[in-house]
């Protein structure tokens, strides 16, 4: 543990005061952005187990905790799984829970992260994306994040630390909406964003305050327990005694999803006239008004594509960037209307929905399929493992989907960028 | 509001202390606890906080009180006996 008053030292000669009173601005990496976002929200549970590139965000936590500048409790638990049980058990009750992980310790959860979405529990966790093995890599791809996307949590992706840190706050204001009431996932790349030094501004404590009101359960567990209840019993194939069965809540969960896609961008519209900031909501555009190709990607993947539309538009390609924010639930509608325009849609997947293709690029095609001019669609593995995906494998994929969509050709194998000379 | 206690609303399976499929599930217990209230702290201190039997209960049958009872739902699985300080809760044959 860190001697007392660590953080207050380090924060005096990092914090910068920003223009507006009780804001300041720091030099702080991804990792830290998120945990000065979770102290933000004055969460009161945090339990969490260490993988790389993650554990700067807990350990950031813990000192927070050991200085008393955060009242919450921090618990150590011996697995990723128990992290998420006994997060589960916490937000039961009607507390502010938060935990971070990456990689294999994400895959430990998985059973966990169904019961927690199929609870309807608020949990926001900080997914640091990492490769999964075998082999062992410790280097980011989104293939850990994408992996869970059919157990019901929302999943976002940040591309710079700024946006971690809103998007955290944001998160616990959309996940513990009513019309919502769903665990949240704020995704970001391991070592390009976790392990990155950025300036961040800090909202002041009563500005979060006023954005984030105490967290409310629908599951009303009294203090005096008074009325026990015992949740998720076996429940039968049929609805009984006018309660909903499986089918049914499934259904809630459902219709909850496809619910959050306008409460995230109400949320975001909210937090933009407090902050001054705004990402976009569900999905961002970058030059694309005017746009013929548009670059569809995650995180790094999109972030990277910006880099090269100058050199794109210098050699004739008019191209423009979609950042999909949101990959669960899926913003169909969304990008359906920001690509409505464009003839030619090149997707950048750093991850692979194994034995079909990119799952953006899959996710992005059901997205088009029944849109009144739908584009053609090409996409690319890329950067698995840490590999560098750079500005050359953006014009190169691109200026090759070009060509392609020009005699409409039909490939069903991945075409892979950046592989050694000979695979 | 969303309540997960409200059938039209809930959004989570809940389920309160009722009858079985079968009855009930008292009914299969081959042993029941039975509390000793001359060794149950809380009858013997006015300020215990004690609770544990209730607090363990996977079944929420043991109540809050002073002293705390036993409801029929009991499935007589012991984890009150096996939890309590004072070894006040033994299992007895039915």
């Amino acid at each position: 543990m860190v001697s007392k008053g660590k953080s207050k030292e380090v924060a005096k000669v990092e914090g910068k005061p920003a223009g507006i009173k009780g804001r300041e601005i720091m030099l702080i990496t991804g990792n830290h952005a998120a945990s000065y976002a979770v102290k933000a929200s004055r969460v009161q549970v945090v339990s969490a187990y260490p993988i790389t590139p993650q554990s700067p965000v807990v350990e950031k936590l813990s000192e927070f905790i050991e200085d008393g500048e955060m009242d919450a409790r921090m618990i150590r638990v011996e697995s990723e799984q128990s992290a998420m049980a006994s997060l589960i058990s916490a937000s039961t009750t009607g507390v502010r829970v938060f935990t971070a992980t990456s990689s294999h310790g994400l895959l430990f959860m998985h059973e966990q992260l169904a019961w927690a979405a199929g609870t309807r529990l608020p949990i926001v966790m900080c997914i640091v994306t990492r490769a999964i093995g075998a082999p062992w890599s410790v280097w980011t791809d989104h293939q850990d994040a994408v992996s869970q996307r059919d157990t019901g949590w929302m999943q976002i992706f940040c591309e710079d630390n700024q946006e971690i840190y809103d998007t955290v706050i944001e998160a616990f204001k959309i996940a513990e909406d009513e019309r919502v009431y769903l665990p949240v996932a704020v995704c970001f790349d391991g070592y390009i964003l976790s392990h990155t030094i950025m300036p961040v501004e800090l909202l002041s404590q009563a500005e979060v305050d006023k954005f984030l009101p105490p967290f409310k359960s629908h599951l009303m567990i009294s203090k005096s327990m008074d009325d026990p209840i015992g949740l998720n019993p076996v429940t039968v194939p049929d609805p009984r005694e006018g309660f909903p069965a499986y089918m049914e809540l499934r259904h809630r969960m459902q219709q909850a999803l496809e619910r959050s896609i306008a409460v995230m961008e109400e949320a975001e519209g909210q937090f933009g006239k407090l902050s001054g900031r705004n990402h976009g909501g569900a999905v961002r555009g970058y030059r694309l008004d005017d746009a013929d190709v548009a670059i569809v990607g995650m995180g790094s993947c999109s972030s990277q594509a910006k880099t090269a539309i100058e050199a794109l538009r210098a050699s004739g390609i008019k191209a423009g960037v979609l950042t999909v924010r949101l990959f669960r639930p899926f913003p169909k509608q969304r990008v359906r209307d920001a690509l409505k325009h464009v003839s030619t849609v090149v997707v950048f997947d750093r991850d692979v929905a194994y034995g079909l293709e990119g799952a953006l690029c899959a996710e992005t095609k059901v997205a088009l399929y029944n849109a009144p001019k739908p584009p053609y669609i090409h996409g690319f593995i890329v950067g698995l493992g840490g590999r560098d995906f750079t500005t050359d494998h953006v014009i190169q994929g691109t200026k090759m989907v070009v060509a392609m969509a020009k005699n409409k050709e039909i490939h069903d194998e991945t075409t892979w960028l950046g592989l050694m000379e000979g695979e | 509001m969303v309540n997960s206690r409200d059938p039209k609303s809930t959004i989570a399976a809940v389920q309160h202390p009722t009858e079985g499929e079968a009855g009930n599930t008292g009914t299969w217990r081959t042993f029941k606890p039975v509390i000793d209230e001359r060794k149950c702290i809380l009858m013997k201190s006015p300020k215990a906080r004690c609770h544990k039997c209730w607090l363990y209960c996977p079944e929420a049958m043991v109540t809050r009180t002073r002293p705390p009872k036993i409801l029929e739902y009991c499935k007589g699985c012991g984890i009150c006996a096996a939890e309590c300080t004072h070894k006040a809760i033994t299992m007895e044959k039915e």
